[in-house]
């Protein structure tokens, strides 16, 4: 092999910045469990947002076919995305806007950082976004002495905090209004010392400490929640307004958006702003859709810049089982009915993405080796739920299982020691892969019936079966197994037995 | 009809009562049980695992020992292994090569029923105490298990042939569609979530007040039960097939050797 660039990277490239779990996932979800606070926060808000999607879903008669145009068009899009990502480029372009292109997180650091400091300014306000939070941009920022100030409301209180968002669309949903009037108290300079717990006095002190932001910033920084190929249009979907004055106000605006979110036209927006708001919050409509296009001269920001990422994206397209993993809207219908996120919260997973679709998604984008991810595709116990919410039919189990078998074959050795799980699935393959290896198992069922003792129940067991016996019994096992009794005692089907009319 | 019924493993080795009521049931409606010797497991737990190389036998087996002429359909008292034989043995062939088993398994898959749509859809039956005897004089309860709900689709199909069981009083399971939390080894790597997830499901079945909590699933049973049972609660678990077998005549013990999965004996 040759040492010279030969202007080709190495296949795949995998994303890096926020991505990973950087604990093991039963580690980390020990502990949050463990926070009775966030688990009632979390409960109340999951289960309101919850009942809201079922509700507003329920009004429309053709929701599985939105959810099937959605998915088909999300498809297409992937099949096709070299081809879309030009067009859309070409019409971008063409309209006055500047497209910069991204390989990974630093890549769009640099080049976000350098288009702040061409405009001599040192601060920026932000539009709530994923892309920005994956890459770490204000981190970045911050080490380059630039400040970036988060205008969506929980966004800001996350910010204040100097905490992590645990939730990709209400990055604040494990802290309760008490716990936000406290930290409003205790970060914003300018407050009223009066500020009570109530939502509205809440979201008006943000506000006002918000709105000179708004007012003096000279730079905006965005994600994107489409971008339509056909006309090179941008598309940010909000519930607050602050988006929409960010996107309009400042003099130059730089939007950071996954090449993934591309649609390939105008018209197939009609089916995501159905799903999405619906999905998402439980609305029927969002009250912000912002639309761009290029610079219009004399109105808005005259300039305009794009920075397509990919961080991975590609990586994950590769993948031929995994791939529609990307089709996701971020809308967090899957994190908002899942019963793992909802009792651990948004941090156990480490990753930007958390609940199912970061489950699967964050080791997709970053490769199953990278720190603890291969940890996150066991954080559920694939209950389906996530895949029945999913606006674009993301098949989120099955994505989970594949990722596993991922996992246990890039540890597959001959050199290492077995692992307890690998002797008992191994085990396992001798005694289930013949009727009559199980039945020699079964023989030994008296066996277990002298480990239960006169309880009949098995309290303790040691290794990985300690997970089991540490909140749950197993009941003593049968003298005889099916099988046996089957072939000693059931007659002919005449005699018709009864089950229970004999224990052995 | 002539049926082939699949045990299942846990049912086998833990459960043999489940099995054996599933047996009565068909047998009462005068169709021919048959127990293919070769059967041991559908090889879910290998392949949720993420463990495909070693689940590639189990389904194999499972294939050999269902792919006959010699019955009209299969039958098993469990959604998720069911889901399993009719949803994963044909991608656990694709996934390691093999285009044959692919296409055997998808025979098999297709004449394979879970046993509440068996009932409903091929046997017609809609009430059981009219149709099959069926009296229990119980107050229970009914969680729907996941893989029943998501991946089949049974609906109300279980529910609906428990509520017409004579003498049976049914109480609605609040939060029923929330799992409880056994996802097979997810229990063990998991186990503190999973825990979590099935201490709510157990305060809301004791919080009906129903002595049993019923079900079709005997691994999610287990786990309720095995939960119920640690807590020391009174309510145990039981399959919907050893409900629907139970007569007034021959009605079925709550207390035995093994029955219950949790409750005191």
């Amino acid at each position: 092999m040759s040492n010279t660039f030969l202007g080709m990277p190495t296949l795949p490239v995998f994303g890096h910045g926020n991505l990973n779990a950087t604990e093991p996932f039963p580690k980390a979800a020990r502990r949050e469990l463990a926070n009775t606070q966030l688990r009632a926060n979390l409960g109340h808000a999951t289960h309101t947002i919850r009942d809201k999607r079922l509700k507003v879903v329920a009004e429309l008669p053709d929701w599985e076919e939105l959810r099937n145009a959605g998915s088909a068009i999300k498809n297409a899009t992937m099949a096709n995305l070299p081809a879309l990502l030009e067009q859309f480029e070409a019409n971008f372009t063409a309209r006055g806007g500047i497209i910069h292109w991204a390989r990974d997180a630093q890549e769009a650091n640099e080049i976000v950082t350098d288009l702040i400091r061409a405009t001599g300014e040192t601060e920026v306000v932000k539009v709530k976004s994923m892309a920005t939070q994956e890459i770490g941009l204000n981190e970045y920022l911050e080490e380059q002495g630039i400040a970036a100030f988060e205008t969506d409301l929980a966004e800001l209180i996350v910010q204040l905090d100097h905490d992590k968002p645990s939730h990709i669309l209400v990055p604040a949903i494990h802290k309760n209004r008490s716990q936000i009037r406290e930290i409003f108290l205790r970060e914003m300079a300018d407050v009223d010392p009066a500020l009570t717990d109530d939502p509205a006095r809440l979201a008006e002190a943000a506000r006002k400490h918000l709105r000179k932001k708004f007012l003096s910033a000279k730079v905006a920084v965005s994600g994107a929640n489409f971008g339509l190929a056909d006309t090179g249009t941008l598309t940010v979907v909000e519930s607050e307004g602050n988006g929409r004055m960010c996107l309009t106000l400042p003099e130059t605006l730089i939007t950071v958006m996954g090449i993934e979110k591309l649609l390939p036209s105008w018209t197939d927006l009609e089916v995501f702003m159905q799903l999405l708001p619906r999905s998402s919050t439980g609305e029927r409509m969002n009250p912000y859709t912002s639309l761009w296009t290029g610079v219009t001269p004399g109105d808005g920001p005259q300039n305009v810049h794009l920075v397509m990422l990919d961080n991975g994206r590609t990586a994950a397209l590769a993948d031929e089982m995994g791939r529609t993993a990307l089709n996701c809207i971020r809308c967090s219908a899957c994190m908002n009915v899942c019963p793992v996120y909802e009792r651990t919260g948004g941090h156990a997973y480490g990753s930007t993405y958390p609940g199912p679709i970061g489950a699967i998604l964050s080791p997709l984008m970053t490769g199953i080796k990278s720190e603890e991810n291969n940890s996150l595709p066991y954080a559920s116990s694939l209950c389906g739920a996530c895949y029945d919410a999913c606006p674009v039919k993301i098949n989120i189990p099955e994505i989970l299982v594949h990722l596993r078998g991922e996992d246990v074959d890039s540890k597959r050795s001959k050199t290492k020691a077995p692992t307890q799980m690998d002797l008992m699935m191994k085990g396992a393959q001798w005694a289930f892969s013949s009727g009559s290896h199980l039945n020699l198992l079964e023989k030994g069922l008296p066996l277990g019936k002298l480990v239960a003792g006169r309880n009949k129940v098995i309290k303790k067991l040691p290794g990985l079966a300690a997970g089991w016996t540490q909140s749950r019994d197993i009941p003593a096992p049968p003298s005889q197994s099916f099988r046996q009794w089957w072939a000693t005692e059931h007659q002919a089907p005449a005699g018709v037995e009864h089950p229970e009319g004999d224990q052995a | 009809m002539k049926i082939a019924l699949f045990a299942t493993c846990i049912v086998d080795a833990m459960y043999p009562r489940t099995a054996r009521a599933t047996v009565t049931i068909l047998e009462r409606l005068g169709h021919e049980v048959v127990f293919p010797q070769g059967q041991a497991c559908c090889g879910q737990m290998h392949v949720n695992s993420g463990y495909f190389k070693e689940a590639l036998p189990v389904v194999a087996n499972h294939v050999k020992a269902f792919d006959t002429d010699d019955y009209d359909v299969a039958v098993a008292p469990s959604g998720s292994c069911v889901a399993s034989v009719k949803h994963q043995h044909e991608m656990v062939a694709r996934r390691c090569g093999d285009a044959a088993l692919e296409a055997r398994a998808a025979v098999v898959g297709a004449k394979t029923y879970e046993l509440s749509q068996l009932l409903t859809d091929v046997l017609g039956i809609s009430n059981a105490a009219e149709q099959l005897g069926s009296y229990f004089p119980h107050k229970v309860t009914y969680h729907p298990s996941c893989h029943g709900m998501r991946l089949l689709r049974l609906e109300d199909r279980q529910l609906n042939l428990l509520a017409s069981v004579g003498g049976i009083e049914m109480v609605a399971l609040p939060e029923a569609d929330q799992c409880c939390g056994f996802g097979g080894t997810f229990s063990m790597k998991n186990a503190d979530v999973s825990s979590a997830m099935n201490a709510d499901k157990a305060a809301n079945i004791c919080g009906t007040g129903a002595e049993l909590c019923s079900g079709g699933d005997a691994s999610c049973l287990l786990h309720i039960g095995g939960g119920l049972s640690r807590q020391g609660s009174e309510v145990g678990t039981l399959h919907f097939a050893e409900i629907l077998a139970s007569t007034l005549e021959n009605p079925v013990t709550v207390t035995g050797e093994v029955q219950l999965a949790g409750g005191k004996r």
